[in-house]
């Protein structure tokens, strides 16, 4: 029976690469898939493809690429990852370049985009799901507006031969779906079985999270050797089913407590997790120990997929300013609280507009009893007061005061819209090393 | 009283403004007892201020699961949040300290 073997290397776009480098190596690998792109990492790759027209990918691409290229090229496995972020053009031309660096010439390398849909957002009475509000009245602030891609355009590229295929925004579990398509020639309109897939893709697509990874809590739930947590793999096959597991030795754990607590990772309505390929029912999987580190997939299902495809919106939302500052010893608390009035009222007399103010005692004396200021406003510069309010606290404010930080920056806030399928043009373009 | 933490693990996710909370039993024989005394009413009270408005229970007895969907309050979402766990992956370990009857 035919096993196709699929590995996530990364669950975001800062993740751990020695586990990477482990999996493409030991784990006999078919597919390495990289999930590195939350949705505020887009509106922010976005905003530096603006400010130059060859950037805009993912940071660590390079890195990735340069660790785990030696390993997948010689020994076949092919990488998927939406590194590309906003522009998996210029990324694809970075990994052709890499690759020949290498010594690794003629691999083809695929380019997925069309998933940027601002000019059809832009301005548009779409409503934003998470406010209510339409998409037009945030005006000049809308700095992306990028559909989730299903499987479909990932299809293309490997039907083309991709050893290497780099998107930007695609539905996570999508990434992993879209191999799977490709390897048993599953129908597009096999529902159950697109949703069986979507499973393991949703199982991977965080990374250690499914590997003992934000799970460990001494005393209750210990993880082995989490300093070199090994990262995930499926072994799946034909009717969907599949085993999750690890390259053995790597640190960590796959079991059935590690798994449901993945399976419900940011899940709603379990019975109809929507994707752009399906609407996925995880609401009948069984997760079953298949031997040590082994977990068996079964039961899931599925309906046929949604009409729309939801379209992630990234708009500039204002500042938010922060300070902090530490006492330490008896009557720490009382002087961290005396501390805040202090700069409350100084917010207020020096004009400081904020939208909205929060301050935190953060420890107990007679330790660290450190104070923290947040706060939201309109402009930069009113920010930038609230950390320096706390800051001059050094001299001005109460006895003891030590260890002052200081941080402001732009928000840039993330909603979603529902955009017919219609509106949305995927295209693949290859180029090769 | 019975602190859930000694019955059950649960994991924290967000999306946008809604959060979801898993509950799942360490023991599957638990699980009755936590669907019959984790109730959308004891959530929504343990987790107070951090949310706002309806909370939905999904039941998983294969699992041995609950899953508890809910919003953060207006304005509250991981991008503009001042809160120092601004994605509220904490709120797991708080609703595990939530007490049951005996």
């Amino acid at each position: 029976m035919k096993t196709v073997r699929i590995g996530c290397g990364a669950g975001y776009s800062g993740d751990r690469i020695e586990p990477a480098v482990e999996l493409a190596d030991r784990g006999a690998l078919d597919y390495l898939v990289f999930e590195c792109l939350a949705e505020r990492t887009l509106a922010l790759a976005q905003r530096e493809r603006a400010r130059d027209g060859q950037r805009g990918y993912d940071p660590l691409l390079a890195a990735r690429l340069t660790a785990v290229l030696p390993h997948c090229l010689s020994q076949g496995v092919t990488l998927i990852t939406n590194m590309g972020a906003a522009n998996p053009v210029a990324a694809a031309a970075l990994a052709a370049r890499l690759a020949g660096e290498l010594g690794f010439h003629g691999v083809r390398i695929a380019a997925v985009t069309g998933d940027d849909v601002f000019d059809a957002v832009a301005g548009g009475d779409a409503t934003l799901i998470d406010s209510g509000a339409r998409v037009d009245t945030l005006g000049t602030g809308l700095v992306a507006a990028n559909a989730y891609l299903g499987a479909e355009p990932l299809l293309e590229a490997l039907r083309g031969f991709a050893r290497i295929v780099i998107t930007g925004r695609v539905a996570d579990p999508s990434l992993f779906l879209a191999p799977l398509v490709h390897e048993f020639n599953w129908r597009l309109d096999d529902w159950p079985t697109l949703g069986a897939g979507t499973v393991v893709g949703h199982l991977l697509e965080c990374a250690g999270q499914v590997t003992g990874g934000y799970f460990a809590d001494p005393g209750r739930k210990d993880v082995a050797d989490l300093a070199r947590l090994g990262f995930p793999l499926a072994e799946v096959t034909e009717d969907g089913s599949a085993v999750i597991t690890k390259v053995e030795g790597s640190g960590g754990a796959v079991t059935v407590a590690t798994c449901t607590e993945q399976l419900l990772y940011e899940i709603h309505d379990p019975s109809a997790y929507l994707t752009p390929d399906v609407t996925a029912d995880f609401s009948r999987v069984r997760l079953t120990a298949d031997g040590p580190d082994r977990v068996a997939v079964t039961g899931a299902g599925g309906r046929p997929r949604p009409a729309t495809l939801k379209v992630s919106v990234g708009f500039r939302d204002g500042f938010i300013g922060e300070g902090q500052i530490g006492y330490r010893g008896s009557g720490a608390t009382a002087r961290a609280r005396l501390a805040l009035a202090i700069v409350q009222e100084r917010l207020a007399l020096s004009g400081v507009r904020c939208l909205e103010l929060r301050g935190d005692l953060i420890g107990t004396e007679p330790g660290d009893v450190r104070l923290r200021v947040a706060g939201r406003t309109a402009t930069l510069l009113d920010a930038e007061r609230i950390g320096n309010e706390v800051e001059t606290l050094y001299t001005n404010g109460p006895a003891g005061g030590g260890g002052a930080l200081k941080a402001a920056r732009e928000v840039l806030a993330m909603d979603a819209v529902l955009l017919s399928r219609d509106r949305v043009v995927p295209a693949v373009s290859f180029v090769e090393s | 009283m019975t602190r859930l933490s000694t019955l059950a693990h649960g994991r924290a996710g967000d999306k946008g403004r809604l959060v979801n909370i898993s509950v799942i039993a360490y023991d599957a024989r638990d699980y009755a007892r936590l669907a019959r005394e984790v109730t959308i009413e004891r959530v929504r009270a343990q987790l107070g201020a951090a949310i706002a408005g309806d909370v939905r229970r999904y039941e998983l007895p294969h699992l041995g699961a609950l899953n508890f969907v809910m919003a953060r309050p207006a304005g509250d979402s991981v991008t503009r949040s001042l809160a120092l766990d601004a994605h509220g992956k904490s709120l797991s370990s708080l609703l595990l300290d939530l007490e049951l009857p005996e």
